[in-house]
């Protein structure tokens, strides 16, 4: 049976028909999610893409982490159920308490979208079983509010407990502590990641396509599992 | 102050109208009353002031854009030509493209971020008008001097108001210009082109038929803001005599914007709708005036049905607002549920507001009473036109003669001071890297962008599984255009065509942004003129015929003119995007070829403007029939895998060209100057009709044989080799020192 990977649109969601190719070209079934369905479809794993959700106008992902799909989706990830929040994805998850921290507006204070180098810290997480640690890769990166910030002392639980998934090589481009990309819960089924790896999975389109590794990883954990 | 109906107007005809502060001349305001019998009501006299405006009637203009009719070349590409939202353009496959490039520059200037976003808005909803889904934005911009202190508060406004539009609508940018220069010190050139895809079935045009359907308004809440957008800002000079117009300036909702488009889309997909139309320029009066002409004429609007943002608003500011995300459909009765069922998924707000009758008139009530009674084509069409007087201007001639001859300007003689201008050219604004702006652009999103800046043009994959793809690129040379509008306009054809066909795509289709100073200026009447004559011949030589377009009147600052900036875009379409042939010189040991004549042209060049701030002389000569030749040859290299890069050659010549492919591949290049030609002027001329290309030591024999043949000239100038650029027997240039020239420019202008 092929794996099912879910991809919500909220209003406001952009990359989603991105994500949907990746899990595609990864070997999963993509699968639609609406923000106002509660029901998940019988999927195995869930992306939040990246986009813009009500336009941004609260704090990021304020609102899209009230829509009644987060409601199951929150559920289903205390499970264990794999959950990656690219960019906007990834403020959904901090506004809903899946992960510590918050991201705060760059400190260019402008918009930014480049090729960013990253270096993969932890390749035990469900997102991250395909690449090796200390591996780098190169993927896009574009955000306004991509700044992660946390209190020291979360920063320091971060490190100790292996949580920084990706962290920023040779420019941090938005500001954020300790050059953090990526980061994942304790299970290590929930990851946040800043930069887009969906738009690294194609030579055509992408910089490389280092980034198919996230999609191809989860697939790998639930195969096993 | 008390409701004018139209029964108010019969019976008081010679009541007080504010018809010069709308904008209208007294003449104008004779012939509505001619046309309605009686004086217009309040409302009518707000729909004929904002659809009669220079900007939306074109009146001083069509009668030289009926050449690009007129003149059309044969083109069994095209599906939809000029007149409606915009062209549409057969590209295989059963798939059609639509696009269209537009102006916003007053808004902008007055409010740059606002103006700025909301001319993407406004484009993009032009194309989604037509059926198609926007693919890609790219916007040319062009700004005054660079370390100008206006330039510091329009140009970061602008950038971000484009990207946090753009970006937050889902559209990648891929591509544009931006173009420094003092004669656009007080009116900056804001023009933006949105691209988008569809099937040829789901083409979707502008009319209202079918008595008994439904008007229904759907998107945004219509506010006060915009209101005589079109007439008071778009059709007049600034005067820093008059108040400020920053409440004509309307206010961008990209998130709005982004569910419209889903919305529209899945609305298309239904087939749900019979006619539909964007609102934009001149809001409610345009549309439902447009709609109800281009159908058979007649139709009913309840006025008071609009949701409003301000309840405050009264029935002629309604019908005049540009509140921007907003779209007007005709939908058969028996649809309208499931359409407002459909908005209601996405959260837009729909109303019906009226209906699609079998009379001629166009009748709008406000709460019962009738405002306005009239026939729809005498608004939406039959404005004035103005055959307004044109005259070469006298001190042509003088400027035409002040050519950079070497007499005149200094030329660099030796090694030395050729590198020392190619460093100065390669790092000065008009020239330097754009990164600082374009990195402010998702150019990612949707995961189909196959080139984008600093590419020669953008390209956007449209089908994933057979590789078809659409290129564009936008140009437009005001400099040449000033010292000869004809050729000037038919330079920024030949450019965009050659970086369509550089990228590997054959061009198919063109769309023009006119920006100009006032036309009741007979020097800038000519330029106009001559312009559009220019670029009508070249479009018929070159096969590429107009689809669409705007004008841009009116870019001046009391008496002083922009220089005449014809922007011309260029739609290509390209079988597999794999092929495609990008500006970066990749691998070492590549053979380099420079394909065209160059001769020694520097008139309008970006040395004699660098170096010696210089404008004076002719331009380039155009030869078409050159630039369709070397177009075959590129599109043909491309296709058959003969060349692996390839830049046109434009400002700044084949140095500048060069920098840029060395930079982008990481790679330097040993050149050689050909016998007989001088150093300078290879380096620097800017002769049209000519490329460089990067062909594979294995496909040199092919390649030549195949330019042999077709008889265009190929010289192998050089190898891709080492990390410098070096001219033999004149310098060598590290790429360090390029990069560290061409890049920071901007930023460090703007900081």
């Amino acid at each position: 049976m092929t794996t099912r990977v879910g991809v919500v649109t909220f209003p406001g969601s952009l990359d989603d028909r991105d994500a949907q190719r990746a899990v595609r070209l990864a070997g999963a079934e993509p699968v639609a999610l609406w923000h106002r369905d509660k029901d998940l479809h019988q999927v195995d794993a869930v992306v939040l893409p990246g986009g813009f959700s009500y336009g941004d106008y609260l704090r990021c992902g304020a609102i899209s982490r009230f829509s009644p799909v987060m409601d199951t989706i929150i559920e289903q990830a205390k499970l264990g159920m794999p959950v990656l929040g690219i960019c906007n994805g990834f403020q959904v998850l901090c506004e809903s308490h899946l992960l510590p921290g918050a991201l705060t507006r760059n400190d260019s204070l402008h918009f930014i979208c480049r090729d960013q180098k990253l270096r993969i810290e932890n390749a035990e997480t469900a997102w991250t079983r395909d690449y090796s640690a200390g591996q780098e890769i190169t993927v896009p990166l574009k955000n306004g509010e991509g700044r992660f910030v946390a209190d020291e002392r979360v920063l320091d639980a971060l490190e100790a407990e292996g949580r920084i998934v990706a962290r920023y090589l040779d420019v941090n481009p938005n500001g954020s502590y300790r050059d953090i990309a990526g980061i994942t819960n304790a299970a290590g089924n929930v990851v946040g990641l800043m930069p887009h790896p969906e738009h690294a999975v194609e030579e055509l389109t992408g910089p490389t396509t280092e980034g198919l590794g996230f999609f191809t990883s989860v697939l790998k954990q639930l195969v096993n599992a | 102050m008390s409701l004018d109906t139209v029964k108010n107007a019969e019976q008081t005809p010679d009541a007080a109208q504010p018809w010069a502060e709308l904008g209208l001349k007294e003449d104008e305001y004779a012939r509505i009353r001619e046309i309605l019998g009686r004086r217009p009501t309040g409302a009518e006299l707000a729909m004929y002031s904002v659809m009669w405006s220079e900007h939306c009637s074109y009146k001083s203009s069509k009668v030289h854009l009926k050449q690009f009719g007129e003149k059309a070349p044969k083109n069994d590409a095209m599906l939809v030509g000029i007149g409606e939202n915009a062209g549409v353009v057969d590209v295989g496959q059963g798939y059609a493209v639509t696009f269209k490039v537009e102006s916003h520059n007053h808004p902008s200037y007055i409010e740059p971020y606002q103006g700025a976003a909301t001319g993407i808005g406004g484009i993009v909803r032009d194309i989604l008008a037509m059926g198609a889904r926007p693919v890609a934005v790219m916007d040319p911009l062009r700004f005054g001097a660079a370390d100008h202190p206006d330039t510091r508060r329009v140009l970061p406004g602008i950038v971000a108001g484009i990207g946090g539009y753009g970006n937050c609508l889902g559209l990648p940018n891929i591509g544009g210009e931006v173009v420094f220069d003092s004669c656009y010190q007080g009116n900056p050139l804001v023009n933006a082109l949105c691209v988008g895809v569809m099937k040829h079935e789901d083409i979707h045009l502008a009319k209202a038929s079918g008595p008994g359907n439904k008007v229904i308004l759907y998107g945004a809440r219509t506010g006060g803001d915009g209101i005589g957008g079109v007439s008071v800002l778009a059709s007049e000079t600034f005067d820093d005599t008059k108040p400020t117009k920053r409440p004509a300036v309307q206010v961008g909702d990209p998130f709005q914007e982004k569910l419209l488009i889903e919305c529209t889309l899945e609305i298309f997909r239904e087939d749900l709708v019979a006619g539909i139309q964007d609102l934009g320029g001149a809001g409610l009066s345009c549309a439902t005036s447009e709609l109800a002409s281009a159908g058979t004429g007649g139709m009913r609007i309840e006025l008071d049905t609009v949701p409003l943002r301000d309840h405050t608003l009264s029935p002629e500011e309604i019908l005049m607002s540009e509140s921007q995300e907003r779209m007007c459909a005709i939908v058969e009765p028996g649809k309208v549920d499931r359409f407002l069922e459909i908005c209601e998924k996405w959260d837009v707000i729909a109303t019906v507001i009226g209906e699609v009758t079998d009379g001629e008139r166009l009748e709008i009530f406000w709460h019962g009473d009738l405002v306005v009674d009239v026939p729809p084509r005498t608004v939406a069409h039959e404005g004035p036109t103005y055959h307004r007087p044109y005259a070469r201007p006298d001190w042509q001639d003088a400027l035409q003669l002040d050519a950079p001859t070497a007499e005149r300007l200094a030329r660099p003689g030796t090694g030395a001071e050729l590198k020392d201008a190619l460093l100065k050219v390669a790092g000065s604004p008009n020239q330097a890297s754009k990164a600082w702006i374009t990195d402010q652009y998702d150019r990612f999103v949707l995961g189909n962008t196959v080139l984008s800046h600093p590419e020669d043009s953008g390209m956007i994959r449209i089908d994933e599984e057979t590789n078809l793809g659409v290129s564009v690129a936008t140009d437009g040379n005001g400099r040449y255009t000033k010292l000869d509008p004809y050729t000037g306009a038919q330079l920024a054809l030949a450019e965009a065509y050659r970086n369509v066909a550089a990228g590997g795509a054959k061009p198919l289709a063109v769309s023009d942004c006119l920006n100009f100073g006032s036309p009741e200026d007979p020097d800038v009447m000519w330029q106009f003129a001559e312009a559009t004559r220019g670029l009508a011949d070249a479009c018929q030589v070159l096969g590429t015929p107009v689809t669409g377009g705007n004008v841009s009147l009116y870019n001046q600052t009391g008496e002083v003119a922009i220089h005449p900036t014809p922007v011309v875009a260029v739609l290509g379409v390209i079988d597999d995007v794999t092929r495609r042939t990008p500006i970066a010189f990749g691998e070492q040991g590549q053979l380099l070829y420079l394909l065209g004549d160059t001769a020694d042209e520097l008139g309008g060049s970006a040395w004699s403007q660098v170096v010696h701030n210089h404008l004076g002389g002719l331009p380039p000569k155009v030869d078409l029939q050159r630039e369709k030749l070397l177009g075959d040859i590129l599109i043909a290299a491309s296709r058959d895998g003969m060349v692996d890069a390839a830049h046109d050659l434009s400002d700044g010549g084949l140095a500048q060209a060069l920098v840029e492919s060395c930079l982008k591949g990481g790679n330097g290049a040993r050149v050689v100057v050909p016998e007989g030609l001088d150093p300078f002027v290879f380096l620097f001329s800017e002769s049209a009709g000519r490329a460089v290309v990067a062909v594979p030591r294995s496909e040199e024999l092919r390649f030549n044989d195949m330019c042999g043949a077709r008889g265009l000239p190929a010289t192998r100038i050089g190898v891709v080799d080492g990390d410098a650029l070096e001219v033999q027997g004149q310098f060598t240039v590290t790429l360090a020192e390029l990069h560290e020239a061409h890049t920071g420019v901007i930023e460090a202008l703007l900081a």
